[in-house]
């Protein structure tokens, strides 16, 4: 037994070895228009070390593990009692906060509730519904670029432009989704990312009306009933909000403007998701994943079920990207690769697929860590696979996964 | 007018060499879908990384050794081969194995981790620019076909039709003949049946995936030799295209991604030649979506029925 765990333990190491030794041990450098490599055998050794020792003690973390994986948290119940008291409150604390804060630190936040949007919408999608969307991103894209496009073509403000971007961002997720819903799961995966990426290479390649790479800039900010965060007015004879609350013009207005919205969109986002899924459609969402033959025979329409749950994340998608556009004051195909799809992905993952507050606190982890720890933004997306590969491996249903009245019968 | 045929003829050449690295990389996608189900996400990362792994082995060896071009690039292969198949092996143990028999978006969902995890994990190593390959085959077959434009045919692009298709031969011999072939030819039938029968079916899946990255690293070398650069993101599209491939010949069957790769080869070049290259990846992203919704098993796969 301990001669096989030795064993096992060197040829881990022998295969660690081999494995870092292309990537880490030799170092490709570039001189000018020589190459050579550069031998780093420490690397080698110390991570084929490594793996050894791990392998070697691996029998005996069995036991803790398999201890702690039992009693990992699970969504408290929150105190029916009392409940609304606290989100209350919750919310409260979150609309006051940025008055009380620095610049960056709302600015952060209010990426944190782009993320947060965007998580909840694609939640209703892969969460709910159990369809794996890898073509997120190109909702999001259709959203921002129906506010820039409004913009730049018709001259279109922000608020007027916001149910429009929402509408044509479902229409897209309503046209796309509808012949592809009946494909079963890692198929439809696969063609949703096949949409995002055309999407997005569309927009670099119809130059004429998108602006291909470069994009859109120049997008208003957001007004405030009708009147504009700026120094100036930009047009003449109008006034600006803070003239009009006798203020001195201040940077920290716009940002917390944004930040305020934003939460408005998150929550607005939540309320919605929340009750969807106490209703009978999002009942049907949840049946639907779990059993799609037997919910066929109880006589449920798959396709249109399906789209609705779609069209949904689409349309939320939708407003996140409008909401984008403004804050960024410019688009551009970059900002939508598949990457971006993976992150919201890794999200909802992270959180727990279907757990609203799972993917909430999921989101300010995965954009508040990379944030605060700049020097290792080079690991982030290193992280991001590992977690999502760990997270499958260990805890499938997430960090906080929902919880669900059920009965199990025993075999 | 008259250039038409000798233009067409470069163009079906230039597909052809392309179709074949597709081909070689479509073939790990289908053999693993055909044993297992999954859709193997991490292998088009594989193929990136037997092509830095070619790469590190020139330089190693280095470009003024004197040692004969054949030799430098059977060594080149070999290493890639062996160390690409090693991590085929890795990832299977490390990111598979542990979700095998849960649900398909488990599966799914680690493998698209374990991409994003192999691609910044070489743009960690080696750095995330362009990295230059020394041409090491240059030259080509020049044809007059009796208008003012020949038809180039590089070496570097014959080298990689050539290998192509001898490993195409070696492959299905193999399957068709080895013991291993027909252990695995038995559990992409019924893999339980096959447990009971006494093959290891473990050690069947890890070889499926090792012999999947072992034909995706020579794709990798062939295609660093013929373009002379790479970074670490293109096993993305590549990897999508080749799973493209697959999907077009029909998923789990071996002639099915060989004819699916030169087939979107074919259509990519024509497509770039005649429409406009911009939207040479829309057409094989189109092409991906239409065979999915209206022929989802592809030319010469077989329907799969579900049961409950």
């Amino acid at each position: 037994m301990a001669n096989n765990t030795l064993k096992n333990a060197f040829m881990a190491a022998v295969l660690t070895a081999v494995i870092m030794m292309p990537v880490f041990g030799l170092q490709l450098i570039r001189q000018g228009v020589q190459t050579h490599l550069e031998p780093r055998w420490d690397i080698v050794g110390g991570a084929a070390a490594v793996v050894f020792v791990f392998q070697l003690i691996r029998p005996w973390l069995a036991a803790p593990l398999k201890r702690l994986k039992s009693h990992m948290p699970v969504l408290p119940s929150a105190p029916t009692k009392g409940r609304k008291w606290l989100i209350l409150l919750i919310i409260a604390a979150a609309v006051i906060w940025p008055f009380f804060s620095g610049r960056s630190s709302v600015d952060i936040a209010t990426l944190v509730l782009i993320y947060v949007m965007l998580g909840l919408g694609l939640n209703i999608v892969v969460g709910f519904a159990g369809l794996l969307d890898l073509g997120f991103v190109g909702f999001y894209a259709v959203g921002a670029y129906t506010y820039a496009l409004l913009y730049h073509w018709a001259g279109w403000g922000f608020w007027e432009a916001l149910p429009f971007s929402g509408a044509v961002s479902a229409l897209f997720g309503f046209v796309l989704g509808f012949p592809v819903l009946r494909l079963r799961g890692d198929y439809l995966a696969i063609v949703t990312l096949g949409f995002g990426e055309i999407i997005r290479l569309l927009l670099i390649n119809l130059n004429f009306f998108t602006g291909g790479p470069d994009g859109i800039s120049g997008i208003p900010k957001p007004t405030v009933f009708g009147y504009e965060m700026t120094r100036r007015a930009s047009e003449e004879g109008t006034q600006t909000f803070h003239q009009l609350m006798g203020w001195t013009f201040d940077n920290q207005h716009m940002v917390n403007y944004l930040y305020l919205m934003a939460l408005v969109l998150a929550l607005v986002t939540l309320f919605v998701s929340t009750r969807l899924i106490r209703m009978p459609v999002g009942r049907a969402w949840e049946a639907l994943r779990e059993d799609e033959i037997a919910c066929r025979s109880l006589g449920l329409n798959p396709t249109r079920i399906k789209l609705s749950a779609f069209t949904l994340g689409a349309m939320f998608a939708g407003f996140g990207g409008a909401f984008f556009a403004a804050r960024q004051g410019m688009v551009n195909p970059e900002s939508f690769t598949f990457i971006e799809s993976a992150l919201i992905l890794a999200i909802v993952v992270l959180g727990g697929m279907g757990s609203q507050i799972g993917v909430i606190l999921a989101a300010i982890l995965l954009t508040v860590l990379p944030e605060i720890a700049r020097e290792f933004a080079e690991y982030r997306m290193l992280m991001f696979g590992l977690v999502m590969v760990l997270m499958m491996m260990w805890r499938p249903q997430g960090l906080l996964p929902m919880k669900r009245p059920q009965v199990e019968l025993s075999k | 007018m008259s250039e038409l045929i000798p233009q067409l003829t470069q163009q079906i050449f230039n597909g052809l060499s392309l179709g074949a690295i597709y081909a070689l990389i479509a073939i790990g996608y289908t053999m693993v879908y055909g044993i297992i189900g999954m859709i193997n996400f991490a292998h088009g990362e594989i193929y990136m990384i037997g092509a830095y792994v070619g790469l590190v082995t020139l330089t190693a060896i280095g470009t003024g050794s004197g040692l004969p071009l054949p030799f430098v690039i059977a060594a080149m292969l070999l290493v890639a081969i062996v160390v690409t198949g090693i991590y085929g092996f890795s990832v299977e143990r490390v990111a598979y194995r542990p979700v095998r028999g849960s649900q398909r978006l488990v599966a799914l969902i680690s493998a698209i981790g374990m991409s994003i995890f192999l691609q910044n994990w070489v743009a960690l190593g080696q750095g995330a620019r362009d990295m230059a390959v020394p041409s090491l085959v240059s030259g080509s077959l020049q044809f007059h076909m009796g208008t003012d434009f020949d038809v180039t045919l590089p070496y570097s692009r014959i080298m990689i039709i050539v290998v192509t298709v001898l490993l195409m031969i070696a492959l299905s011999l193999f399957i068709k003949y080895s013991r291993m072939g027909r252990a695995s030819r038995a559990c992409s039938q019924d893999m339980h049946m096959a447990n009971l029968l006494g093959i290891d079916t473990n050690r069947v899946i890890s070889f499926t995936f090792v012999l999947g990255a072992m034909l995706a690293a020579v794709g990798g070398v062939l295609i660093a030799i013929t373009v002379g650069k790479l970074n670490p993101f293109i096993g993305f599209l590549a990897g999508i295209k080749a799973f493209t491939a697959a999907v077009l010949g029909g998923i789990g069957s071996i002639p099915g991604a060989m004819l699916g790769g030169v087939l979107l080869g074919l259509a990519e070049t024509l497509a770039a030649a005649y429409i406009s290259s911009q939207y040479k990846d829309i057409v094989a992203f189109a092409l991906l979506v239409l065979i999915l919704l209206f022929r989802p098993t592809g030319l010469l796969g077989k329907p799969e029925v579900e049961k409950v």
